[in-house]
């Protein structure tokens, strides 16, 4: 193939996008996590309007409607669909604000450990030599060891709370977008659009940024959507664990705690639900991820 | 030669495979006869069918190929119609096989004398030292040099050329009737190719093995082969003693095929090539295959020429050598 | 050999080093080293009293060289809570976690490996797809929920296996262990299915993608035309080939399940050093949990350089040290 100029380039090109697209359109069951997954935010994001009841509000909790069954309603005349915990927090609205928090957590790990993984990825393929040998060693030694046992640790050392989980499992991720893009950054830096631009004495920072980056970003985009529901469960069995976020904003992974002696007891809704929300969200997420890893995966096309 | 019993018959053979594009009609009315000890060069370019052909005799079509009419008669048992139980009693022991690539067809965390002593327990029923005793004797008779330690040696630890000896000794190890060799020699050097195709000849004559020499190479079986048949686009387009069939080719397909091969006798002219790209085998040209690319080609040809009688057979309306 | 050996040592040498520099850099020198070495009860005179026995008046560098002293001869401090030395502590609970990993390991190779090859072979087939599904299901189920039902259906729901604890044990060589009494298996079932089931959905899809590739290859072709049964060729032709990535990522995961083992020890109440770690994070017991990471990174080094002695046994291919033949 050869290299088409820019002023050339035909309109019908099948850019990665419409690719992109014209892959999730042709695979139901993709479409189908796509589908939940957008369910899952949106529903995450308009908790406030759309939950029954605000969980944190400790004056509209009653004692009195506690471990009801799913479905029951209490003397009010309030539904709780799912049923309610101890305190009587109608579950359905503690999964909605649990989602948001599991969610926030996630996301916001992810994106802060992608920019980090990016900068150092691109510095080490960059730089090469010492540099490169030394972060790269780091990087080994860091995902050699388990992500929960890495961020238990951290956790143990920062203390609890929403930003020192996000922390932790920022720390915990970074390593393995800096291996992804230094390899991608590599590979793209031996082809012959990085060296044209390097003899027309383009700025460093300029051939980095709009040349080399946008080629690394595909590979990372997948590894990004796999480890958002990585994060997801790292959250969850963190708060599960008792090390990660506070009682005060629980998420998904805190509700299923908290319900665990229930459980034996025969009361199952109060960790089953929030179990079940928490396994649609990953299962869309993963789906979703599947799907991006085929049709962004050059190989596997033919 | 005197008319014998023959040991192999493939009659009107249809291997047809049914992929999501359409159905490919990889071997689409081959025939041929194969007589104890003689050896038929089966020759065509890759996509002809040839190996399909190979592989349908044994029964190893895969989904979603499949074997959709005709007979693969050995010793007048037809195969097409056996169970798998029968086949994979003949595999290996009275038809065996040899393929292309000798870099791949040895498992290569298995050591070589597993695999050829599994070859043998498979058959037969013999203690394994007596299993490795003959898996030695083969390597002897294949021309391999200290055959104890190359027993116990692993696939990379031997050349492209000692594999391919350790495969047909695998292949000889029960004195088959029938050899399928298909392109056994394409991946090796031109000097080991060489010396190969010596030995199987020798093999051959020596232990009456028929032999079907699956070849894209003319020039190949021409000094090997008794017999010839040229494949085209899943048909048999030509076949006749290796005499009749490259002195006298009649076939507009087999006189390019012979064009294109650098000979002795036409030292200093140009070589012909043959126009045009074999057509795929989900999309023919409808008739004579050829048709397309044959300069000969009329109306009648939009009909599939019968393949003519005689020894010396070709499919064709206007074989060269005729009035055209 | 010995050459290849000598140097894994060596490499094994430097990540101990790095880790107990990371180690002594994550838990002494943030936060108050005082507040990490002494009961959080002692009062003011056994605190200086423990600053100048413990020197950590001294100047950085030499504080990190007596705790690599320390810690080379053994010496991890004593656990606030048990008062006991924690390195003690956690060896004590080390069998039941690594009795309890095996296991979860057998599980998954037992389960996996033929489930899928099964995938692998007929991947189009509706059988193939469900084992997919599953593996898909198997990465995405949250280990600490699973063991919850499992819990709620098999021991509450059903009655058929305990829910906690570790059961009968037996002594061997002074060490319990619970996979050897009737009693003990019962207890062991539940967790090492829950730990198991993440590893089971790797193996499955590591057995399924060789399977595929390797059903390929001409030489599976060429052991049918050999006349050798199906049995011998998945059994023996294909299996030895998918095993060599198997083992290698089993291998790599088996610290993994040890790490892991803390959430499923957490559901179980498996008195396995996971527990131990979890306790001894929620009550601040710090000794215990650099005793817990140092012993865990050693490990970690053992396993992979088994990892590369498997790997070189299964593939006659890989020369060690590098040699090419």
């Amino acid at each position: 193939m050869t290299a088409a100029s820019p002023v050339s380039a035909a309109p019908k090109v099948e850019t990665p996008l419409k690719r992109f697209v014209v892959g999730f359109l042709d695979s139901r069951v993709a479409m189908l996590g796509l589908v939940l997954l957008a369910l899952v935010v949106f529903s995450a994001l308009l908790a406030p309007w759309i939950a029954p009841q605000d969980p944190y509000d400790l004056s509209k909790l009653d004692i009195m409607s506690g471990m009801l069954p799913p479905g029951s309603a209490d003397m009010d005349g309030n539904v709780f669909w799912l049923g309610s915990d101890e305190q009587g927090r109608d579950l359905l609205s503690a999964i909605l604000y649990g989602l948001r928090t599991s969610l926030l957590v996630g996301f916001s790990s992810t994106a802060i450990a992608l920019a980090i993984g990016l900068v150092i990825g691109m510095v080490a393929a960059y730089a090469g030599g010492g540099t490169d040998a030394t972060i790269m060693r780091l990087v080994d030694i860091q995902l050699s060891f388990p992500a929960i046992l890495i961020a238990l640790i951290l956790l143990a050392v920062l203390g609890k709370g929403v930003d020192k989980v996000i922390v932790a499992l920022a720390a915990v991720q970074w390593a393995y977008y800096a291996r992804t893009v230094r390899s991608a950054a590599l590979v793209e830096r031996r082809k012959e659009y990085v060296e044209a631009a390097q003899c027309l004495a383009l700025p460093k920072g300029r051939i980095v940024l709009r040349h080399l980056l946008p080629n690394c970003l595909p590979p990372l985009i997948v590894v990004a959507t796999v480890q958002v529901a990585h994060a997801i469960t790292l959250e969850a069995t963190l708060s599960f664990l008792g090390v990660g976020v506070p009682v005060t904003e629980p998420s998904l992974g805190m509700l299923i705690a908290s319900g665990f002696d229930y459980m034996l007891s025969g009361e199952f809704w109060v960790s089953v639900f929030p179990g079940l929300a928490l396994l649609i969200t990953i299962v869309s997420i993963n789906l979703v991820g599947d799907q991006m890893r085929d049709v962004l995966n050059p190989r596997l096309q033919h | 030669m005197t008319r014998q019993e023959p040991v192999l018959e493939v009659e009107d053979l249809r291997t047809h495979f049914f992929t999501r594009g359409g159905v490919a009609k990889a071997v689409d009315g081959v025939s041929f006869t194969l007589n104890r000890g003689e050896i038929l060069g089966l020759v065509g370019e890759s996509g002809s069918g040839k190996s399909v052909t190979g592989m349908s005799i044994l029964g190893l079509i895969d989904p979603p190929g499949r074997i959709v009419g005709g007979a693969v008669r050995y010793r007048g048992e037809d195969l097409v119609k056996a169970g798998e139980k029968r086949l994979r009693q003949l595999r290996g022991n009275r038809i065996a096989m040899i393929f292309q690539d000798p870099m791949m067809t040895l498992n290569p965390v298995l050591s070589v004398e597993t695999q050829m002593v599994e070859t043998v327990l498979a058959h037969d029923k013999v203690s394994r030292q007596q299993a490795r005793e003959r898996a030695r004797e083969a390597l002897v008779r294949v021309g391999i040099p200290s055959p104890d330690e190359r027993l116990a040696a692993y696939p990379h630890q031997f050349s492209g050329g000692m594999r391919q000896r350790v495969a047909i000794a695998i292949a000889l190890l029960h004195q088959p009737d029938v050899i399928i060799a298909d392109e056994p020699t394409t991946a090796l050097d031109v000097t080991i190719q060489a010396q190969i195709l010596f030995e199987v000849q020798k093999l051959c004559r020596e232990t009456g093995t028929a032999l079907v020499w699956i070849t894209h190479d003319l020039a190949v079986v021409s000094g090997l082969a008794d017999r010839i048949a040229v494949m085209y686009a899943g048909r048999v387009v030509e076949t006749g003693t290796t005499v009749e069939v490259i002195d006298g080719a009649r076939h507009p397909y087999t006189h390019g095929l012979l064009g294109s091969v650098p000979s002795r006798n036409r030292r200093g002219e140009p070589l012909s090539q043959i126009p045009g790209m074999t057509p795929s085998l989900l999309n023919l040209p409808e008739g004579c295959a050829f048709r397309p690319r044959c300069q000969r080609a009329t109306e009648i040809c939009l009909a599939v020429p019968p393949l003519s009688d005689g020894g010396h057979g070709w499919r064709c309306f206007h074989p060269e050598g005729a009035a055209a | 050999m010995l050459v290849f050996l000598i140097r894994r040592l060596a490499q094994s040498a430097i990540v101990i080093a790095v880790m107990s520099v990371l180690v002594f850099a994550g838990i002494f020198a943030i936060g108050n080293p005082i507040d990490v070495l002494i009961s959080p009860e002692a009062d003011e005179i056994e605190r200086a009293a423990a600053i100048a026995r413990l020197g950590l008046d001294r100047p950085m560098h030499e504080q990190f060289l007596s705790f690599a002293g320390n810690a080379l001869s053994g010496d991890l401090g004593t656990s606030f809570v048990h008062g006991v030395p924690a390195i003690g502590l956690v060896l004590e609970r080390f069998p039941a976690t690594l009795e309890l990993a095996l296991l979860a390991m057998i599980i998954a190779v037992v389960i996996g490996i033929p489930l899928g090859i099964w995938a692998g072979l007929k991947p189009d087939s509706a059988a193939g797809r469900i084992i997919m599904a599953g593996s898909i299901l198997g990465f995405s189920l949250p280990t600490f929920w699973v063991g919850m039902l499992l819990i709620m259906a098999f021991a509450v729901s059903l009655g058929w296996l305990p829910a906690s604890g570790r059961g009968a044990t037996v002594d061997v060589f002074g060490v319990p262990f619970s996979f050897l009494t009737l009693n003990g298996l019962k207890h062991m079932f539940l967790p090492a299915l829950n730990l198991a089931l993440f590893k089971v959905s790797l193996v499955i899809r590591l057995a399924r993608a060789g399977t595929r590739e390797v059903a390929l290859q001409d030489y599976v072709r060429f052991a049918r035309a050999k006349g050798l049964s199906p049995a011998r060729i998945v059994g023996v032709h294909i299996l030895k080939n998918i095993m060599i990535p198997v083992v290698t990522v089993l291998g790599l995961e088996f610290g993994s399940v040890i790490a892991f083992s803390v959430v499923t020890e957490s559901v179980f109440a498996w008195p396995g050093m996971g527990k131990l770690l979890i306790d001894s994070i929620l009550l601040l017991d710090r000794p215990v949990v650099v005793a817990y990471l140092l012993v865990t990174v050693l490990l970690f080094i053992v396993i992979n350089l088994v990892v590369d002695l498997l790997y070189s046994l299964l593939d006659p291919r890989i020369r060690l040290g590098g040699a090419k033949a």
